[in-house]
């Protein structure tokens, strides 16, 4: 028992402490520092406590789970995402504070909720039952829709939340029917009981098909997947900055776990010999065209994304527009649905998650009264600020893809499991819609260092920002030349 | 080996010690980067010195481990071919960063820095010997390049910069595909290996016959795309004038000296050799549109009013030959194609910075506004006609040599099978006559018209210390190029024998020998 303790530790203290740092925001009065701190010491424990888990051998079997109940996983994959994740909180509530301070909306629910969206995502990767998946994904996409609207007084804000809101719960609906019909098809919650029946030919072959298009509704939702993107825009451009990066990365990376998670139980790939049943060949052609319909989808999704992107004027609504792309290049992982291609999918969340806060950081600082987020604001920014400008060119390069950047090994690993998996079409136009973005991703550079503005663009309070600008910077760099131990560490994970 | 590592690693450690000088620093800055660049000229020389030129294989060889999951590691090491590639960049270089001097003249230390980490990628292009690691010093020219077009360039630069950056993205991105297919089949279906990929260019250049020859030539297709916009090679070639003209000239120099012959090289280094069979499919096609190109852009050379878009121009004709020469798959034409792949490096490196120093005196590049210089700046004059005759091909300057090797090699090719490849090449040389002389003409004879070049200086002592180097190149490959061509030699040749093996079952050279010791490979 004092294992299953230590090791679902990440979990328990996410859940606890984002409850107490809701406390300690009750009694701490006008004193908005001590919840600061708290959130951020809380998260930093949450990492520290996954890591302990990260690299230690797991037994799968034999290992007491009288208080989880078999509904969660320990280590592994979960435990790695679960630094990503506090780490993710972290950097963003570091940011948040100059951010809200400006907007004169720094209101201690802010921490909280970050923790609580946290604290869901961190259920998500730990989750081995759909209800547990469930579970989390709600509780991650309520703390969203609140932080979605934080900025109350914005028309844009209020609505960018109710939007988010109304289509999120529709979403969610899909995604709980679909959870229902597989739970009638199999008989059962816990996914590797699912893995289990399916590969034995003990489930029902109509309702599996019903329950596993619901449940692509819900998640291509919560990962802005087309044809579900729509919301993502509006939502991404009236939510505050800082959270906006927060919600498009690791609220992103956390769908895209959930979607791992069921494609590895609902849609196995190679099912061995021996199973073979009077149900295996349909089974089979199910799963393959799942997998095309996730192809399909993946690829509009690239290139709507960027398409879109294109034509933008507001440098926080290209980044909208280009994360739904990234959603795109992600889903390439699940389409080859193989150990490369998780790790694909867990390298590339985990890059594009540092460069994509890093960016919307930066716009954060620059914006003021939500103004001052067009391409023409930005020119000249290198006069004044030149490390901003080299850190959010750096970021710009990283998302387009170019080497030496983090973007870039993660787009080969995830190219490298489409083409293993028979998709090169996919990896074409995954290409092609590269090929878009470089054009708006080197335009805002161009912006920033070719074009010279008089007046040049002042910036007046970095402050704690400069920490997750740090932190980004070297988890760019650093995937980008030195990538082989995370992709080594990715594929042992799976 | 020692040496290699440090002439690749030395332009980028010094990149970083600038990010740490103070930007009002100018002199300083100016004299490290020409420092490091020389002292990197320096280093390589020894590996001229330490090169076997009996060995047709890889020497210097390093590898490490860097991803093991994709076995892609950091491997390097050079042949002949690539040994006068990696010379090249690092005797232009550094006569690049002396012109930077003077035509360099705002965000001096970021300019440096850019053109070291420049200096860096290039020479990590020609060395690599993997497919992964080669891809990213391919990508990463396109970072430095792209701000040295855009913010030291002239007045269209920012549509000439995207235009480049585009251009190259669209060819590289594809050759991406093509490298992952090519590690996944070689990994999964051919070797069986643990990680099911590989991109050791070592491993899979051997695994030629094992590739199906559809397969081949989509891979094929994939690699030319991204090298013979590099070249560029005619109808790819829309972005080079533009970006010739709009660089500033040190970024001209190098743009012409060196980024161009990426293409080249790498169609050699991958096209033929990973897939030769493709490549003799398409050799028809290709050199069909290299002879076209020879021809389009001496024409369009004749007739532009800019000499900067002129010399440019003249780069479309000349690659013309290189690629002729490779394309031609005789030994003749693979040794043309790289003397003339240096040879342009030089003679139209020294163009761009004869052009340079004009436009220095008198901020403008057009031929009307000139006439006459040859009385004002009569030693300029000598040295903007070696140049030009180098251009042109004379006999005993450098130019010739490559020339008429590329069109031997293609007059004899039996893979290409036709003499008509090489009667219409030729006229290019023609053509590049006219053009250079009438320019030069224009430019140079007559009365001094334009009273604003009554008074032009002669050649500064800096003009002539960039200048007088490339001159003694040019003279000596164009009396004795059996220096250089000796270089090549023996790995031409075994690429040669791979060809016939597979056209006509029998190797058309001897090889010598290679003791082991000459291998030196450490792990």
């Amino acid at each position: 028992m004092s294992m299953e303790i230590i090791y679902g530790m990440p979990l328990f203290l996410i859940a606890a402490l984002s409850v107490i740092v809701l406390l300690v925001d009750a009694f701490t009065g006008k004193n908005k520092a001590v919840a600061y701190y708290f959130s951020i010491i809380s998260l930093l424990a949450v990492a520290v406590s996954a890591a302990i888990s990260l690299n230690t051998n797991i037994p799968k079997s034999g290992f007491d789970t009288t208080i989880t109940g078999n509904n969660i996983t320990f280590g592994g994959y979960a435990a790695f995402f679960d630094i990503i994740f506090s780490l993710a909180g972290v950097m963003t509530i570091f940011a948040s504070k100059p951010y809200m301070k400006r907007e004169f909306k720094e209101y201690k629910e802010y921490y909280s909720l970050v923790m609580f969206a946290v604290a869901g995502m961190i259920m998500v990767s730990h989750a081995n039952s759909m209800l547990m998946l469930f579970i989390g994904i709600e509780l991650m996409s309520f703390s969203f829709y609140v932080l979605a609207g934080f900025i109350r007084t914005r028309i844009t804000a209020v609505e960018s939340s109710l939007k988010y809101f109304l289509l999120g719960s529709f979403a969610s609906g899909f995604l709980v029917y679909g959870i229902a019909m597989i739970y009638g098809a199999t008989g059962s919650m816990i996914l590797p009981d699912i893995l289990n029946k399916i590969t034995t030919g003990n489930f029902d072959i109509t309702y599996l098909k019903v329950g596993f298009a619901l449940m692509l509704v819900g998640l291509a939702f919560k990962a802005a997947a087309f044809p579900f993107h729509q919301w993502a825009p509006d939502v991404y451009h009236g939510a505050p900055t800082v959270s906006t990066g927060f919600m498009s990365t690791a609220g992103k990376a956390a769908a895209l776990i959930a979607f791992v998670i069921v494609a590895k139980s609902v849609l196995p790939v190679n099912i061995s010999v021996e199973s073979v049943t009077s149900g295996s060949l349909e089974l089979s052609k199910f799963t393959d065209s799942a997998r095309m319909v996730i192809a399909v989808i993946s690829a509009i999704t690239m290139l709507i994304g960027n398409i879109s992107a294109l034509v933008q004027k507001n440098v926080k609504r290209m980044l909208a527009y280009s994360s739904v792309a990234h959603a795109g290049y992600l889903l390439m992982g699940i389409v080859a649905n193989n150990q490369d291609g998780w790790a694909g999918i867990m390298f590339y969340a985990t890059a594009y998650l540092f460069m994509q806060i890093g960016s919307f950081v930066i716009v954060g600082i620059i914006e003021q009264n939500n103004e001052r987020m067009n391409f023409d604001d930005y020119t000249g920014l290198r006069k004044n600020h030149p490390w901003i400008a080299a850190l959010m060119a750096i970021f710009m390069f990283s998302l387009a893809g170019i080497p030496p950047f983090a973007g870039f090994p993660g787009k080969y690993m995830l190219f490298v499991a489409a083409v293993e998996s028979g998709y090169t079409w996919l990896t074409i136009i995954a290409v092609i819609s590269s090929v878009i973005s470089m054009y708006f991703y080197i335009g805002l550079v161009l912006t920033m260092y070719f074009k010279d503005n008089e007046n040049g663009l002042i910036i007046t309070d970095i402050s704690s920002a400069k920490i997750p600008l740090a932190i980004s910077f070297v988890f760019v760099f650093l995937l980008g030349i030195l990538p082989g131990s995370l992709i080594d560490l990715a594929k042992s994970l799976f | 080996m020692t040496a290699l590592l440090v002439t690749l690693f030395l332009p980028l450690l010094g990149a970083l010690l600038l990010l740490f000088f103070k930007s009002e620093n100018k002199g300083l800055i100016k004299n490290t980067a020409l420092g490091i660049s020389l002292l990197t000229f320096v280093v390589s020389v020894f590996l001229m010195l330490g090169f076997n030129s009996n060995n047709p294989g890889f020497q210097f060889i390093y590898e490490a481990v860097w991803i093991s999951a994709f076995d892609a590691g950091f491997r390097i090491g050079l042949d002949g071919m690539s040994l006068l590639l990696v010379m090249l960049t690092t005797f232009i270089t550094p006569i690049a960063i002396l012109s930077s001097f003077d035509s360099i003249k705002k965000r001096e230390k970021e300019y440096y820095v850019m053109v070291l980490i420049l200096q860096f990628a290039m020479t990590g292009v020609f060395v690599s010997l993997d497919l992964f690691l080669f891809y990213i010093f391919w990508e990463l020219i396109l970072i430095p390049m792209y701000f040295i077009i855009g913010i030291w360039g002239g007045k269209d630069r920012l549509y000439a910069t995207v235009k480049f950056f585009l251009f190259t993205v669209v060819g590289s991105l594809f050759m991406l595909i093509a490298v992952v297919w090519l590690g996944y089949y070689a990994g999964s279906e051919i070797l069986n290996l643990s990680n099911g990929f590989t991109t050791n260019y070592l491993v899979i250049k051997e695994l030629h016959d094992r590739i199906p020859v559809d397969l081949q030539e989509w891979m094929f297709l994939a690699f030319a795309l991204s090298f013979l916009i590099k070249v560029p090679l005619f109808p790819l070639h829309t972005w080079l004038p533009d970006a010739h003209t709009e660089a500033p000239t040190p970024g001209s120099v190098i743009l012409a000296g060196v980024l161009l012959k990426m293409g080249t090289y790498g169609l050699i280094r991958f096209n033929i050799e990973i897939f030769p069979v493709a490549s003799m499919n398409y050799s028809g096609i290709i050199s069909t549109l290299a002879v076209v190109g020879i021809i389009y852009g001496a024409l369009v050379a004749m007739v532009q009013t800019d000499i900067k878009r002129l010399v440019a121009y003249s780069s479309v004709s000349h690659l013309g030959f290189v690629v002729l020469g490779i394309f031609a798959m005789t030994a003749e034409g693979f040794q043309g194609a790289i003397i003339q792949m240096v040879n342009h490096g030089l003679s139209t490196g020294m163009l761009f910075l004869c052009v340079g120093m004009l436009y220095e005196r008198r901020h403008t590049r057009l031929i009307s506004e000139y006439g006459g210089i040859a009385k004002v700046m009569p030693n300029f004059a000598v040295m903007f006609a070696i140049a030009m005759f180098a251009s042109v091909g004379l006999p005993g300057l450098n130019g010739f040599i490559g020339e008429f090797l590329t069109l031997k090699g293609a007059f004899d090719s039996k893979i290409l099978g036709s003499y008509w490849y090489t009667i219409f090449g030729a006229t290019g040389v023609i053509f590049a006559a006219v053009y250079l002389l009438w320019m030069y003409q224009r430019v140079m004879f007559g009365t001094v018209d334009n009273p604003a070049n009554k008074n032009l200086p002669d050649l500064t002592s800096k003009e002539w210390a960039m200048l007088v180097p490339i001159v003694i190149f040019i003279v000596w490959i164009g009396i004795y190029p059996n220096t250089f061509l000796k270089i090549s030699d023996a790995s031409t040749k075994q690429l040669v024998n791979k060809i016939e093996m597979i056209k006509f079952n029998k190797p058309a050279y001897e090889l010598p020998e290679i003791k082991p010791a000459d291998k030196n490979i450490k792990k």
